[in-house]
């Protein structure tokens, strides 16, 4: 690692100015993510800007949205008797990233602002059309996904809080890499307030993405056979050692049948 | 506006509260939990290996919760309390879970050990009556390259039986 100034704010109003006025300045959430990299001398903040005092922790449920903390790690929403009420599907999710010790510092806000293709929120995020809430504004997921590991974020924007609407029905599959449990494919259907969307990870080249003819299919007939008869196309998804573009592509179909099944 | 706290980049005196003792460090931000607690506490049971998150050697609890240490600013942990397997007995008395691993034989090489004891331990504190299943949850994240996992399972469920 190289060296850096660390801080830690008490106030959001702080924290964003602080990078919003230093290019080099970086936030710090659970470190999953970031701590690697600065291990691996990928990236050179002249401040780490560390989120932990701002208060950005917590899981708010009204009737018809659930709406989480950016620093709410997942070992929280995992445990949590409300997320578990409203979207039993978010919860189990975070309840299946990484592995424990993973889940107990990776947060909710750190995962979307870094947009890893094979990450799990995403999926989530996209199919139940949520909204992610900053500093500045509130953007919604259909234009917060730019490709692998690219947002609508702009230099020193902070996620506060990410606003999910209720579905009506919901559920998340996905094929893990057995080592690190990230999504080698993972597919999230949901039908709610923002429609019937298919949401897939972990197999497109430019990160999460919706499924749309998997969308119409559901639209009209919203059941495992449904999806089943639907071809997804191997152009576009990623091939690596871990599985080639076509398997991945058969994955898409897998998962999303278990999805809907478990969906109900 | 107040001026948030401010630290490093050079050495900055910090405070760790490690297995209830308050102890003063001088370390740059950039130092990671492991190598706070190994090289400047001397508390060497907690492991480095893999150094990004892939193999758990490196566990210890944060506020009674299993973090990883190495992916862990030490400056972050300040002012939470930090347990290493070196706080886990009480003087002589082991841990029951650290009796059970010698009694199941649940270590070859040793090295994954404090890693592996930390997490079982931390899930019979939130489920004292866990399965197989929950046992191998825990211990998911964890590389053990002996192969030792049915032992450490099998000790984990034997501690469970014996804890009051
Ligand atoms: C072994 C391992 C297994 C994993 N398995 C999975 C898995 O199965 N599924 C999955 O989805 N993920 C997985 N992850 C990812 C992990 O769960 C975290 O979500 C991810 O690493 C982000 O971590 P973090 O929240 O600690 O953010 P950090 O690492 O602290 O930050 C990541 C990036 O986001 C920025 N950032 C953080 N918070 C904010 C904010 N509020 N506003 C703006 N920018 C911000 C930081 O500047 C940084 O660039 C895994 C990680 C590891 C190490």
């Amino acid at each position: 690692m190289y060296d850096f100034e660390y801080l830690k704010p008490k106030a959001l109003a702080e924290a964003a100015s602080i990078l919003a006025g230093d290019g080099d300045a970086k936030a710090l959430a659970g470190g999953m993510t970031f701590i690697p990299v600065l291990k691996q001398r990928l990236n050179k903040p002249s401040k780490v800007v560390d989120l932990a005092a701002l208060g950005l922790s917590g899981i708010k449920v009204s009737g018809e949205t659930v709406e989480i903390g950016a620093m709410t790690t997942h070992a929280t929403v995992a445990a949590s008797a409300d997320v578990k009420r409203a979207i039993p599907a978010l919860a189990k999710l975070a309840g299946n990233i990484g592995d424990e010790a993973v889940r107990h510092r990776g947060t909710i806000g750190g995962s979307l602002a870094n947009n890893d293709p094979s990450a799990c929120y995403p999926a989530a995020v996209l199919a139940m059309g949520a909204t992610i809430v900053t500093n500045k504004r509130r953007i919604e997921a259909d234009n917060y996904f730019q490709g692998m590991f690219a947002t609508a974020l702009e230099q020193g924007e902070v996620i506060t809080s990410v606003v999910f609407p209720v579905p009506a029905k919901a559920a998340y599959m996905k094929f893990a890499n057995p080592a690190s449990r990230y999504a080698m494919v993972g597919v999230f259907v949901a039908k709610g307030p923002k429609g019937t969307r298919v949401a897939v990870t972990g197999a497109g080249q430019n990160g999460v993405f919706r499924h749309k003819a998997m969308e119409e299919a559901l639209a009209k007939n919203w059941s495992a056979d449904a999806v089943a008869g639907v071809k997804t196309p191997a152009d576009g998804l990623n091939s690596d050692i871990h599985a080639s573009a076509e398997y991945r592509a058969h994955l898409v179909g897998v998962m999303a049948k278990r999805a809907v099944a478990a969906a109900g | 506006m107040t001026r948030p706290e401010m630290a490093g980049p050079g050495k900055t005196a910090i405070t760790l509260a490690v297995n209830g003792t308050s102890r003063q460090l001088e370390l740059e931000p950039r130092t990671t939990l492991a190598e706070a607690l190994r090289n400047t506490l001397g508390l060497t049971g907690t492991k480095i290996a893999c150094n990004r998150g892939a193999c758990s050697a490196c566990t210890v609890w944060l506020n009674g919760q299993p973090v990883l240490s190495c992916m862990t600013l030490a400056i972050d942990a300040a002012g939470q309390e930090i347990t290493t397997i070196e706080g886990l007995a009480h003087g002589e008395a082991l841990h029951p879970v650290q009796d059970a691993f010698i009694e199941h034989d649940a270590m070859q090489c040793g090295f994954c050990t404090p890693g592996m004891v930390m997490s079982c331990a931390a899930l019979l504190e939130r489920n004292p009556h866990p399965d197989a299943e929950a046992v191998r949850d825990a211990i998911a994240g964890h590389y053990c390259r002996c192969g030792t996992y049915p032992h450490v399972v099998a000790a984990t469920l034997a501690a469970a039986e014996r804890k009051p």
